[in-house]
């Protein structure tokens, strides 16, 4: 599904991401790790299409179609998704009317009409359900003295509103008491399936434990330097990352 | 398609045009340019007004001569030569003892343009409507379920021939001839309007609502509004208007004044779109309009406006609260895009006891535009317990352009309750690109971002006029970030 090969990206002139690859199949979950400062965020910005961002090298391709020329939300049409380590704010503007109007470009770009009140609200009920979820906060300003756990489990409600074909989940854990993370992993565990794949960007293994990963990497210096299947989070997290940055 | 960035929108938004921009041909009826005393009379004579009226246009002229144009806003523009205006332009084909099925066919095919078929008005929305084209009222539907309520609703001009005696008692009074430089020409020159009266305890059933539109070119467009709810009455009234694109700037300079006797309430709502002028900056209607209300015991007015047109605004709808337990409220939307420049606020003078005003104020300037909200709070020295509360924000986009605040406030009564609120912010490459990875393009974010900022005003609209209301902020605002 996703293919990305020798990425390289920075900031201003600034290497951050130097020669990324990495490929993702339907159905599977990778965990990427790594210290502070090794790219992680930088890479699921990048994929996602922030124009902060210059992409000097290398490809991502999605289904074999390559996004790098698409606009941030051409790819959300085509079903990429990021979960923010820290959702913006948006004043004024209610929960359930940014993802109504989320669905609905989404809905037109591939050609459909909006999608009818009445299925719009069951949608609502059911993943708000899904999630453990007070509905009153749905009619809340979008992230708007939300707290840090309110954020995180607000980005994992329009993950399962807009059901994309590959999500990225940035540090979704970070600012999770251990309840809300296990809702949170619950919540992203039900929503799997053999067409959709999920990116787990994190820095501790606590998240891994309850969402299993496939594959783990672990990022350093802009680099993939090591990859395994889940023993390798626990090894992380007994060893630490400075025997990482010795195999560099 | 490769990246679609910032500037292009803004290239391809730069070559949309203004959506009223079109210029119906219709033969008109039009002075010569230039303004004295022969013109003034000229004007009441077209009218066939009596004596009284035409004393009070000259007496106004007369005062205005002396006075000076106003230059304490914070807008720069060419003073307007007033020699070079016309000052009476009327679509010819209009018979003033007209029904709506004589009204000329290019006349209804422009409102259609604008997007009001009279016909639909008076079919599906609950609205009674008033239009006035230049500078003469051009129909005016629902006149008669109206009359069977006492409801007076028509062209001023028609009111000083029906019912002198109510024009006579209140013109003037809110909105004196010497109040404002702009004030005196209106009073002059002034060429039609609206008048309404409610009478006691009637509930009028639907929303009133007058269309101005300025055609001509060279000409200036000067309405006189005047609204009279009786004891214990209710209205809710909208206007809303538009002009053609044109190189030239067109003056506009109306006096709308607001009469609620005790009880009554009046809810005022302006959407105001009059051309803006081109990207350069050139071109567009100056808008300097006095709007002003008085408040008797018991009453209430509400000033809502939306204003995203004109080249320089300059207008300050106020409430006098006379009354004891009177209420006053303003709640404005003022939206500038390239050069455009506003100047726009309130003043709440409370005289009476237990008065109460809230001012809700929301500026967004893009481009190269200046946005200034000027308002005063005003306590006088019996007016016990009187409460004000403002909130003045701004949303600022890109970074050439302005948003001021000049609150002013002066209280002679120590009881007084007065807050004041005030939040400046910038729409941030943060929130788009999380609009955008949500799959919502940067254009439609900065519409919902817009929105979300001005929400509390646009609730404060009558459903028909907030929908629009919101298209206009769209429109106006596309392509305006970067």
């Amino acid at each position: 599904m996703l293919k990305i090969k020798n990425l390289h990206a920075g900031i201003e002139g600034k290497g951050i991401l130097k020669g990324i690859n990495l490929e993702v199949k339907a159905g599977e979950i990778h965990a990427i790790m790594g210290p502070n400062g090794s790219g992680k965020s930088t890479l699921s910005s990048v994929i996602a299409g922030n124009e902060t961002y210059e992409v000097s090298e290398g490809s991502i391709t999605l289904d074999n179609e390559d996004i790098l020329e698409l606009s941030p939300d051409e790819r959300a049409h085509k079903g990429v998704f990021m979960s923010f380590q820290y959702p913006i704010e948006i004043p004024g503007v209610s929960t359930t009317n940014f993802i109504k109007t989320a669905i609905n470009e989404k809905r037109k770009a591939n050609g459909l009409g909006d999608l009818p009140a009445k299925d719009m609200l069951k949608l609502i009920r059911e993943k708000s359900e899904l999630l453990k979820m007070d509905r009153k906060f749905l009619s809340r300003s979008l992230n708007e003295g939300f707290s840090g756990g309110e954020k995180k489990r607000n980005e994992i409600f329009q993950l399962a509103m807009l059901e994309p074909k590959l999500a990225i989940l940035d540090e979704t854990d970070s600012g999770l008491d251990i309840d809300a993370l296990k809702i949170v992993a619950n919540g992203v565990n039900k929503l799997r399936n053999k067409d959709n794949a999920v990116i787990v960007i994190t820095h501790y293994q606590r998240l891994l434990d309850h969402i299993i990963p496939d594959f783990v990497h672990v990022l350093h210096n802009g680099k993939i330097v090591k990859s395994g299947g889940k023993e390798l989070a626990h090894e992380l997290e007994e060893k630490g990352y400075d025997w990482i940055k010795e195999l560099a | 398609m490769s990246k679609y960035t910032e500037d292009d929108l803004k290239k391809e938004l730069e070559t949309q045009e203004y959506e009223y921009g079109f210029y119906t041909d219709i033969e008109s009826d039009t002075f010569p340019k230039g303004l004295n005393e022969d013109i003034v009379r000229a004007i009441s004579k077209k009218k066939n007004e009596p004596k009284w009226m035409t004393d009070w246009r000259l007496n106004a002229f007369r005062l205005w001569q002396e006075m000076e144009e106003p230059n304490w806003a914070n807008v720069n523009y060419k003073k307007p030569d007033f020699q070079d205006i016309a000052y009476y332009s009327a679509p010819k084909a209009i018979d003033p003892n007209k029904t709506l099925d004589d009204v000329d066919s290019e006349l209804l095919a422009m409102y259609k343009k604008l997007g009001i078929s009279i016909d639909e008005q008076k079919k599906m929305n609950n609205i009674a409507m008033d239009i006035v084209v230049d500078s003469v009222s051009v129909a005016t539907t629902f006149k008669k379920t109206l009359a069977e309520k006492g409801i007076l609703f028509m062209p001023i001009s028609e009111a000083i021939q029906e019912h002198p005696e109510l024009v006579k008692k209140y013109i003037g009074t809110i909105v004196p001839q010497t109040d404002n430089f702009y004030a005196a020409l209106n009073s002059a020159v002034f060429t039609d309007g609206s008048f309404c009266y409610i009478p006691k305890g009637v509930k009028c059933p639907m929303e009133l609502s007058t269309y101005f539109r300025i055609n001509e070119g060279g000409t200036g467009q000067f309405e006189r509004t005047l609204l009279i709810a009786d004891e214990g009455s209710y209205v809710s009234y909208l206007e809303g208007c538009t002009a053609p694109a044109r190189d030239e700037n067109q003056l506009h300079a109306a006096v709308v004044e607001l009469i609620a006797l005790d009880d009554a309430e009046i809810k005022y709502s302006t959407v105001q779109n009059w051309y803006p002028g081109d990207k350069e900056g050139k071109g567009g209607v100056f808008n300097f309009v006095t709007k002003r209300g008085i408040c008797h015991t018991n009453s209430k007015i509400s000033w809502t406006q939306v204003e995203t047109g004109s080249a320089v605004t300059w207008k300050y709808p106020s409430c006098i609260l006379k009354g004891n337990n009177s209420v006053g409220e303003f709640y404005s939307i003022a939206v500038t895009n390239n050069y455009q420049q506003a100047d726009t606020g309130t003043k709440m003078i409370h005289l009476g006891k237990n008065t109460k005003s809230t001012i809700i104020s929301k500026g967004i300037s893009a481009g190269k535009s200046q946005n200034s909200y000027r308002g005063l709070v005003q306590i006088g020295s019996r007016a016990e317990n009187a409460r004000n509360f403002s909130q003045c924000d701004s949303l600022l986009m890109g970074n050439k352009c302005g948003a001021h605040t000049f609150p002013y406030i002066e209280s002679k009564n120590k009881s007084a309750q007065i807050e004041h609120e005030a939040t400046t912010s910038k729409i941030g490459e943060d929130q788009l690109f999380y609009c955008n990875q949500r799959g919502i393009d940067t254009e439609k974010a900065i519409a919902l971002i817009v929105n979300g900022f001005s929400k509390e005003v646009l609730n404060k609209l009558p459903m028909e006029f907030a929908v629009e209301a919101q298209k206009l902020l769209e429109i106006s605002l596309e392509g305006s970030v970067g």
